[in-house]
């Protein structure tokens, strides 16, 4: 099964694609070898990555954005994180639910993956999965993320095009993450716009854009944009649509080499990172661990020096 | 979830047909994640063609259908029979509902690998579908 799937995989193979996707996912050595290959088929899917709170009503959306895509025809792959449960490590993907109006379509490509073990959020093997429907061929591949941390921003620079989801109603607390938010949106969009507390939170946000405006000067090529949305009534996805255009033609001015520095140095850090991880987790479940923190136990090396020894394994 | 196979198993957990009940789904999907399972929901009113291809993109060992509607003997064995026809038939399919003991054989004869009657414990499924994936992935490998 495992066996070329390379080639199927460029032939628009599903079921070869899928596959790939799990070893990613576990991890198989073979996994590697075979994204190597593939990398040089990547680089033609348009990038968006849509991120903000849970249950902001980021798979209804994203469920939107697929129709419009189709209409203008399109195909589009999407990959949905959600959270792996700390405790047992298995974890409920529910994303696809609102998104089930393509689960017959063949130019649209759905792939739940949970975080495994990566508290923060994302799934390390996202950018590969991502990798692995461009090189299908797919027009668009969407991103979906839970949350706004650390790790959203790394995944959500990997994007072309950045959606940040916010919603009315949960406070002035978190206020303090939404200036975050300014680094890594392209568009806001404000969703569940049928709700009350909408206008106050478009005020907000504009206010916030423009104190950054003034802050930075006007000479930026492009400026965050604020869009309304009320997702499950369909409302102002056509706009959302339009804004979206607005900054990839943005981009399309801009220097494509920049670009592509931009997502190969995510790429190469986020593959690296993965590798070190996997490093670190082998180095510290060995015998020669162990054997360190013997050392720190009885007296004779501080955790300092038993970290320095340790760091000095993981990079020889 | 378990050290001797490299790989999380992953399970379809749908609902075809009309019926609008989905508390047993989530009651069985729930438990698999809590036994290490990453299950992929579908959500209601799925049809056989939708299932097989989600369970393709998702890369799943196994399907576990939810059905009280009565529509299970047409349902299940065409959902076995559009696995096999996209060569998939390695993914194993197993169901739960209202389904009345004498409908089990014949399903079973189209390919459906266990029913689960009401009152069966989460535990039972959960072992079943433990072993099939092993099964599966040691077959494969
Ligand atoms: N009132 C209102 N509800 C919405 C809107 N969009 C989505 N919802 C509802 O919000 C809830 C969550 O929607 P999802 O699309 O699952 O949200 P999500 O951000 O993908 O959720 P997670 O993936 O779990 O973080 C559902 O009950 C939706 O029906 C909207 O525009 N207005
Ligand atoms: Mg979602």
């Amino acid at each position: 099964m495992s066996g070329d799937l390379l080639p199927r995989i460029l032939n628009g193979e599903t079921r070869a694609a899928a596959r790939l996707m799990r070893l990613v996912d576990d991890g198989a050595p073979r996994a590697r070898e075979i994204m190597s290959a593939l990398f040089p088929h990547t680089g033609n899917a348009y990038i968006l990555g849509v991120t903000g709170n849970p249950g902001s009503g980021k798979s209804t959306l994203v469920n939107q954005l697929i129709s419009r895509f189709r209409r203008q025809e399109l195909t589009v792959g999407c990959v949905a994180v959600d959270p792996t449960s700390p405790f047992s490590g298995g974890a409920i993907l529910g994303d696809r639910v609102r998104m089930q109006d393509h689960a017959t379509d063949d130019g649209v490509f759905i792939r739940s993956v949970a975080t495994r073990g990566h508290m923060g959020g994302l799934s390390r093997s996202t950018p590969a999965m991502v990798q692995v429907m461009d090189a299908m061929g797919f027009d668009m591949v969407i991103i979906e993320t839970v949350g706004v941390g650390q790790d959203e921003v790394e995944i959500v620079q990997f994007a072309d095009t950045s959606l940040v989801v916010l919603i009315p109603g949960l406070g002035d607390d978190i206020q303090a993450d939404k200036a975050g938010l300014l680094e890594i949106a392209d568009i806001f969009v404000l969703n569940k716009a049928d709700r009350p507390g909408i206008k106050r939170l478009n005020r907000e946000i504009r206010a916030m854009l423009n104190l950054h405006r003034i802050a930075d000067g006007e000479d930026e090529p492009y400026r965050p944009v604020i869009c309304q949305t009320s997702a499950i009534a369909d409302e102002g996805v056509d706009e959302l649509i339009e804004s979206i255009d607005a900054h990839r033609s943005s981009l399309a001015s801009g220097d494509p080499a920049v670009r592509q520095r931009k997502r190969h140095s995510h790429l190469v850090r986020a593959i690296a990172r993965t590798e070190l991880e996997s490093l670190f987790s082998l180095h510290t479940t060995s015998e020669k661990f162990q054997d360190l923190i013997d050392q720190v136990t009885s007296g004779t090396l501080d955790p300092y020096g038993a970290a320095d020894e340790l760091t000095r394994w993981l990079i020889q | 979830m378990d050290s001797k196979t490299p790989t999380t198993f992953r399970i379809l957990i749908g609902k075809p047909g009309l019926d609008g009940h989905d508390r047993g789904a989530k009651v069985i999907a729930r438990a698999l994640r809590d036994a290490g399972f990453e299950v992929i929901y579908s959500g209601l009113h799925q049809t056989p063609e939708s299932l097989v291809r989600t369970a393709i993109q998702e890369d799943v060992d196994g399907i576990g259908l939810s059905i009280l509607s009565g529509a299970h003997n047409t349902l299940m064995p065409d959902i076995v029979r559009l696995l096999g026809e996209a060569g998939a038939d390695d993914i194993f399919v197993f169901g739960g509902g209202i389904i009345p003991t004498g409908d089990i054989p014949a399903l079973k004869e189209a390919g459906v690998r266990a029913i689960f009657t009401p009152g069966t414990s989460t535990t039972e499924v959960i072992e079943f579908v433990r072993q099939a994936c092993v099964d599966k992935f040691s077959a494969q490998t």
